[in-house]
């Protein structure tokens, strides 16, 4: 996928976040999971494939994620992806230390300001 | 468990991932045909949105995989199938590999265990070989190594020194052995208390020598090799106590040293006791190899300032009889000359060793250059596939990677080849057993060995893989897909790497010729010096030692001899026989000793010494050694003790001008010693190999008044060296009637030693002809890998540049023109490579100085002569394939576009 300047890359860590928390809501296959985080994030997040794919698997690996034989919104066979509850646990952990993290960053950019 | 588990169900991942990543480009293609947009364009589109689904797949998969390993195995199978599939390629890679990393491992080997290796001694660093410095002692001092021990010094040294554990001295010699079956002259060392303590290896059966067995007048004992045991005793464990008959003597075998106890250097079957006598000895004679352990963390200055201490106590202590001055051997100023044991054993060798091994080394290095031009040629040829496999999304790292590997392949079962090799080799080395090489017989192919195999395996293939790896990762031409096209002639750059390879390649060659000639003129030099005998292969030689214990007359030990010599020479085609103390080029000198010309005044009254042989009439004769003034001694010059000498023609020259002046002169060794006239002066004799001069030499009579004792005492040697002239030297049914002509004399007397002079001759070459096969091996092996490298060059370019040819040629090019481009540009490579050759050569031939003789390691005539034959290699190797440009039909190449 073409980079585009106008998307910058995520931060380690912040692609599993943002996955756990969307297949939180309901299970999915990864074409809609990539359509469900650009919709949320009014297009300014954008998933690169390259990187859903190999995501998942890892995901899988750490027992965040199961996957299951689906069939897709077009009625073709396909996987879904639900979250554990190994994975819940992850992303509230993530959750807190990110939240932790944002207020920091605010703190130090509001202390900038002149 | 959990591993397990993941490689059970990853197939089944790799499933459920294909088919979520195509249902999502479907789902996108269907999307987008929703807006509109037909279906081909759709799929494209949503196929460029998605990317490269196989790289996204593949690192996908890998989450599931040991990454690195697993894809580096997929590689590793890619890699084995490609290789199969070129086994020209394979085979001429593999057999090179083979060659030169055994050749590699194999000299590695040796060197290992015989300069690298402790001796098998326990602490073997502590162990000291005691030789002397006596520069004031004439030829005796200058010759070898320096001065050996007498048994008085080792006697003073012993009793007061305060830096050793222990010291001994020990001489080796034979022996007869009657009673056990046919009598058999035998290896022995005699060895004086200290030296089993020094040494500290226990008996593997009986025990060592006690001080009783040392006593001269205690009970007579031996211990046993353990190849003797096995061989003469049945390696019986009841043998201690049994007693052997040694030299006509009963000795009571007292223990059995274990298999492969050597004293240094020197195979022995027994072990005889000094029993050093303390009440008879004097100051001389210096003729015992002396060996000390020093106490725990003293070094080796300590002990020499020890000795050096104690050499003047050993002038006050001992004499060489009333009369005489003790203090004489100040003039010789003896001082230790220590060093480590190895360093003795060991001897000359390691500058042969490591010259074979930087020659083998060199070697390989243009193998490896070679295989590594072989390797850019492949890699070129699959240069589209490469440029192929970046644009699809490859790795520059991912391609080196399997370059690399495709190398390190190839390395390794090189390796594994070459160990075959090598062992092979040892195998040979050990059976020819060439060069005096020390420690030959602990030559293994040992852990060592392999490790050093392996490593030289993957060394080499990173050396070789690296060069296209580097050629290609560097210049980024696999992004470039022109370049490649079957019509391009290929660029300047890569033909350039290719160039410089072939240029290091003459390079090296060049230097292995010149070293490699440099041992052949070597050798024909040493060939071309007259040893002083001639037709050493009509020489048959053999010593024959008679005991005291058996005859103890003098006369009565001459007769003996005499009638020997006459029934030998009654065998039909004996022309001539004789025999001395020793032949030359043997390593033995029977004795050193003062010599006064008369008339003649010396510095400090003290005449220079000179080597003595006792001779037979005949026996120049029979050695073929010239008699250029005088007479040979005749039996009634021996029998009647006549006061006669003869002298060898530069001592002849020195002392009164020439050969012919010198007959009727008289010489003494000391004033109450009657003048001796002589009778004859015999041309030069290279004793100590034809590589050293010369020395003077004084021959006197077999049997003779014996100087050396007050009152007047007839001297004859016990133990004497044959010498046999007759055209069927070496026959062994010949041998078998000499010896039969022996036993007719008298049965109990064995015959040792049996050699052809020829056979002594070529030992006293021999680290030289070693040297010069190693070299020459490796010469032409360097010649002719560089002559393929040459070839393959050319040829190589010729065929890239076939169209070029073809639009030449069209263009009105001669065809002659055509051939000397490609011969012209073999020819440049091939003097780059000789000028920086010669300047290598220069440097590196002066490492083998000590190893030439009778020429220059810069010798002129040796350099235009290599420098010829790699021109005219290097014009045959381009001749052949320029002549197949020139063949080009420029019809057909063109029509060919």
């Amino acid at each position: 996928m073409a980079k585009n300047p106008e998307h910058r890359d995520l931060f380690p860590g912040a692609l599993e976040i943002m996955i756990l928390r969307s297949l939180r809501l309901k299970p999915m296959h990864g074409y809609a999971l990539v359509k469900h985080i650009k919709q949320i994030s009014d297009n300014l997040l954008q998933v690169e494939e390259g990187s859903l794919y190999p995501a998942l698997q890892r995901m899988l690996r750490e027992g965040w994620l199961e996957s299951d034989p689906g069939i897709s919104a077009k009625g073709r066979p396909t996987r879904i992806y639900r979250v554990t509850d190994a994975g819940i646990r992850h992303l509230e952990r993530e959750v807190v230390s990110l939240e932790r993290m944002f207020a920091g960053i605010t703190r130090v950019l509001a202390a900038a300001r002149p | 468990m959990h591993l397990l588990h993941r490689l059970f169900t990853r197939r089944r991942r790799y499933d459920d991932l294909s088919v979520s990543i195509q249902e999502h480009i479907e789902e996108r293609v269907d999307e987008l045909m929703e807006e509109g947009v037909p279906r081909k364009e759709a799929e494209q589109a949503a196929r460029r949105a998605f990317g490269n689904t196989t790289l996204t797949e593949e690192r996908s998969r890998e989450v599931w995989q040991w990454a690195a390993l697993e894809s580096l195995l997929t590689d590793l199978k890619l890699t084995c199938r490609r290789i199969r599939r070129s086994p020209g390629f394979t085979a001429t890679v593999l057999l090179t590999l083979a060659v030169g990393i055994g050749a590699n491992t194999a000299v590695f080997s040796v060197i290992n265990r015989v300069l690298l290796e402790p001796l098998p001694y326990p602490d073997s660093n502590q162990l000291i070989s005691l030789w002397l410095n006596a520069p004031g002692a004439g030829g005796l001092g200058n010759f070898s190594r320096g001065l050996q021990l007498s048994p008085s010094m080792y006697l003073t040294f012993s009793e007061h020194n305060q830096t050793f554990q222990s010291i001994g001295i020990w001489t080796s010699g034979t022996a007869n052995v009657t009673g056990l079956a046919r009598p058999e002259q035998v290896r022995t060392s005699v060895i004086s208390d200290g030296v089993l303590q020094t040494l500290a290896v226990s008996p593997r059966l009986g025990r060592w020598f006690s001080g009783a067995d040392q006593d001269p007048r205690g009970g007579k004992t031996v211990m046993l090799s353990y190849g003797y045991w096995q061989r003469q005793l049945g390696g019986e464990r009841n043998v201690i106590g049994r007693n052997i008959q040694i030299d006509s003597e009963p000795r009571e075998i007292v223990g059995v040293m274990p298999r492969g106890f050597r004293m240094m250097d020197h195979d022995f079957d027994l072990l005889i006791p000094m029993a050093v006598d303390r009440v008879h000895q004097k100051l001389a004679p210096f003729g015992y190899q002396g060996i000390g352990r020093l106490k725990p963390g003293i070094s080796l200055a300590q002990a020499d300032a020890d000795i050096t201490r104690l050499i003047p106590v050993w002038m006050d202590s001992w004499s060489n009889g009333p009369g005489t001055n003790p203090h004489y051997y100040r003039i010789w100023r003896i001082t230790p000359n220590f060093h480590p044991l190895k360093q003795q054993v060991i001897g000359n060798v390691s500058s042969v060793l490591w010259v074979v091994m930087a020659t083998v080394g060199l070697v390989l290095l243009i193998a490896c250059t070679n295989i590594a031009n072989l390797l850019l040629v492949r890699a070129e040829s699959r240069q589209h596939e490469l440029s192929i496999r970046a644009a699809l999304g490859a790795g520059r790292r991912r391609i080196a990677r399997e370059l690399l590997l495709e190398s390190l392949v190839l390395g390794l079962v090189g390796g594994a080849v070459a160990v075959a090799v090598a062992w092979a080799g040892l195998r040979l080395l050990v059976a020819a057993g060439p060069a005096n090489l020390p420690r030959l017989s602990e030559i293994s192919l040992d852990a060592h060995s392999l490790i050093f195999a392996l490593l030289l395996s993957a060394f080499s293939a990173l050396f070789f893989g690296s060069i296209p790896v580097w050629k290609y990762a560097r210049s980024g031409v696999l992004l470039s897909m022109n370049g490649t096209s079957r019509t391009a002639t290929a660029g300047g750059a890569r033909r350039r790497s290719r160039n410089l390879l072939v240029i290091a390649q003459t390079a090296m060659a060049f230097v292995l010729l010149i070293s490699a000639v440099l041992m052949i003129r070597t050798f024909a030099a040493l060939r071309d010096v007259r040893p002083g005998f001639s037709d050493p292969a009509d020489i048959q030689t053999m010593g024959i030692s008679i005991p005291d214990s058996l005859i103890p007359n003098p006369l009565m030990v001459t007769r003996t001899q005499n009638n020997i010599a006459d029934q030998i020479a009654a065998i039909p085609g004996v022309t001539a026989v004789g025999f001395a103390r020793s032949v030359p080029m043997e390593d033995n000198d029977p004795n050193w000793d003062e010599l006064r010309v008369e008339g003649k005044q010396y510095p400090a009254d003290e005449p220079p010494l000179r080597l003595f042989n006792y001779v037979s009439p005949g026996y120049f004769r029979a050695m073929g050694t010239h008699i250029v003034a005088g007479r040979d001694f005749t039996w009634a010059d021996i029998y009647g003790l006549r006061p006669e000498l003869i002298v060898s023609e530069n001592f002849a020259r020195e002392s009164w001008g020439s050969a012919a002046a010198a007959i009727g002169k008289r010489v003494r060794q000391f004033s109450s010693m009657p003048w001796q006239e002589v009778i004859g002066v015999t041309e030069d004799v290279r004793v100590h190999g034809v590589d050293e001069n010369a020395p003077a030499i004084i021959y006197w009579p077999a049997m003779l008044n014996d100087p050396y004792t007050q009152k007047p005492t007839i001297d004859a040697p016990n133990s004497a060296a044959f010498a046999i002239r007759s055209t069927r030297a070496g026959n062994q049914e010949f041998i078998s009637r000499v010896q039969r002509a022996v036993w007719s004399v008298n049965p109990d007397l064995p015959v040792a030693a049996v050699h052809t002079m020829q056979d002594i001759y070529d030992r006293s070459l021999a680290r030289t002809s070693f040297t010069l096969v190693m070299l020459a091996i490796a010469g032409s092996m360097a010649l002719a890998l560089s002559i393929i490298g040459i070839y393959g060059v050319i040829s190589y370019s010729v065929s890239q540049r076939r169209r070029e040819i073809g639009i030449r040629l069209a263009l009105g090019a001669q065809r002659n023109a055509l051939n000397w481009m490609f011969v012209r540009s073999a020819l440049t490579m091939a003097a780059a490579g000789i000028a920086i050759g010669i300047l290598a050569a220069g440097l590196l031939t002066q490492l083998m100085r000590s190893l030439l003789f009778g020429i220059s390691p810069l010798d002129p005539f040796t350099y235009f002569m290599v420098l010829l034959v790699l021109i005219v290699a290097a014009l045959l190797a381009s001749y052949l394939p320029a002549r197949r440009a020139a063949a080009v039909d420029p019809v057909e190449t063109l029509r060919a576009e």
